[in-house]
């Protein structure tokens, strides 16, 4: 199995876990993954807020270098599943913006690749029962929510692999794990993205809402696919919980990493170790880690 | 709002009707009014108008209040009001179009999420990615808030999620040129 991999800007910096720890289950799990070499920005939301076509030439470029070697390609960062799959489904559905788009970009793009979600490929191609026959360090006892956000499921017609209200993804996922998946009613509920920088005051109450849903609903962490939420629930934790006068210290994971610790291998080398919200204590409480078998990995 | 003769201004809106319908795919008598929309907008909370008053206002020929107002700025395209819609009205889409002709108009009624894009495709323009350091940096000198997230800074330097150097792709040229591109062809109206 072998896909074209674009980690897209943030798993560079703030998600570098998220890089780290996808790199890692992937080889586990035998998925060959080629990145996209000298791939660039998917623009974001930035780029469609202020510019339609440039926010479908952005993403294209990228997916044009996979179209290239006859690949699909897969992406975590929900944001930029999003954005490639706008431009797939443009470029797909019309013969002039095909036209259009490839004028702009310099290159013949036609869309006859696909962009999965990472985590579409992991649960949807490798296989839940793959991955379980894998699993050395069971999730036991771990209450998790699986938080999916906007970009991930929506809209259903572009995003196509879960359904937009009441996704299961993630949820069979931690299952397979060894996990808890509580049920909540905030699993798609919006964090509010990059309104957090411009706009603290209204991001840090959209943050905090799915923070103490959460919570109440009796999860012990958050099991997130996307970097903007994670930096989000993550990062800015402390300060949305502090303006509502509370305290949390709420565990905040990549679905990778969790894969990466139910399959032996060790919390430093997922990146666990970089989070704001430190999760180690909770997954040694529940004595994940103490089982025998500890994989090493130098990513 | 004041007072309005509303044929009056059904027919002085006209132009700007067509230009946002255009821009956006969205057919604006498509809407229907229910409100689902707002009732599950996540950022309603914080808007002048929700998302279903700005359509009405756009439907009434009240588009220039449309263009005056922030919620088209404060819209996180979550998408969760037009996976929701009964009458599949792309309201994100109508979002950026509202807001990009009141850009074009000066009308930057959210001036902080504005600074925050433009940086964005500065940074990406000249790198090819998003420099996230430079981005903070940018941003917070720009809005007049040199210190905000300042805590935020060391402990991502710290752990290594940013760099001080931007990570700069080698075919730059092909992404100026993709900009360059697109701004001859203005943005892409359809
Ligand atoms: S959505 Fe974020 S991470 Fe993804 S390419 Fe774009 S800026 Fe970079
Ligand atoms: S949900 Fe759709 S039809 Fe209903 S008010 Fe909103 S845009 Fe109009
Ligand atoms: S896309 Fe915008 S208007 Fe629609 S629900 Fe989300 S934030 Fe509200």
């Amino acid at each position: 199995m072998k896909y074209a991999y674009y980690p897209g800007c943030s798993l560079e910096a703030t998600a570098k876990e998220y890089n780290q720890s996808a790199k890692i289950v992937a080889r586990h799990l035998g998925v060959e993954l080629w990145e996209i070499p000298d791939w660039s920005c998917c623009g974001a939301t930035a780029a469609h807020n202020n510019d339609h076509l440039l926010s479908l030439a952005l993403p294209a470029r990228n997916l044009a270098l996979a179209e290239a070697e006859g690949l699909d390609v897969a992406v975590p960062c929900a944001a930029c599943f999003n954005r490639l799959r706008a431009a797939e489904a443009a470029v797909r559905e019309s013969e002039s913006m095909q036209a259009t788009v490839s004028e702009i970009i310099g290159r013949d793009y036609r869309a006859t690749n696909k962009t999965r979600a990472f985590l579409d490929v992991m649960v949807n191609e490798v296989g839940l029962e793959k991955i379980k026959e894998q699993v050395v360090k069971p999730l036991a006892g771990l209450k998790l929510v699986a938080y999916y956000g906007c970009l991930l499921v929506r809209p259903p017609q572009l995003t196509a692999f879960d359904d937009p209200e009441d996704p299961m993804t993630i949820d069979r996922l931690i299952q397979a794990l060894g996990g808890e998946a509580v049920s909540w009613s905030y699993k798609t509920e919006c964090c509010g993205g990059s309104l957090a920088t411009a706009r603290a005051d209204i991001g840090v109450r959209m943050i905090y809402q799915v923070l103490r849903r959460a919570r109440d609903a009796g999860a012990e962490g958050i099991v997130t696919a996307c970097p903007l939420c994670f930096l989000n629930l993550d990062m800015r934790q402390g300060q949305a919980a502090a303006a509502h006068g509370d305290r949390l210290g709420f565990p905040i994971f990549y679905f990778t990493e969790l894969m990466g610790i139910a399959l032996g291998y060790a919390p430093k080398d997922l990146g666990l170790t970089t989070h704001f919200v430190n999760p180690l204590p909770l997954l040694e409480a529940r004595e994940i880690l103490r089982h025998p078998a500890t994989r090493r990995e130098t990513a | 709002m004041e007072r309005v003769e509303l044929a009056g201004a059904l027919r002085a809106s006209q132009a700007l009707k067509n230009l946002v319908e255009a821009a956006s795919g969205v057919v604006l008598s498509d809407c229907y009014q229910c409100g689902k929309c707002s009732a599950g907008c996540p950022v309603a909370f914080a808007m002048d108008y929700t998302p279903r008053q700005v359509i009405r206002l756009l439907q009434l020929g009240l588009g220039e209040e449309a263009l005056k107002s922030h919620t088209p700025w404060l819209c996180a395209s979550c998408q969760a009001c037009y996976t929701r819609c009964p009458r599949e009205v792309n309201l994100p889409r109508l979002m950026e179009a509202v807001r990009q002709e009141a850009r074009r108009r000066g009308l930057i009624n959210e001036k902080k999420v504005d600074i925050f894009d433009q940086a964005f495709l500065r940074s990406l323009e000249r790198y090819g990615r998003a420099h996230e350091m430079g981005l903070i940096i940018q941003y917070n000198l720009q809005s007049g808030q040199p210190f905000k997230d300042a805590l935020l800074a060391p402990p991502l330097l710290f752990k290594g999620k940013i760099s001080p150097i931007p990570a700069k792709i080698k075919n730059i040229a092909e992404v100026k040129n993709i900009f360059a591109r697109a701004r001859a062809k203005g943005g892409g109206r359809h």
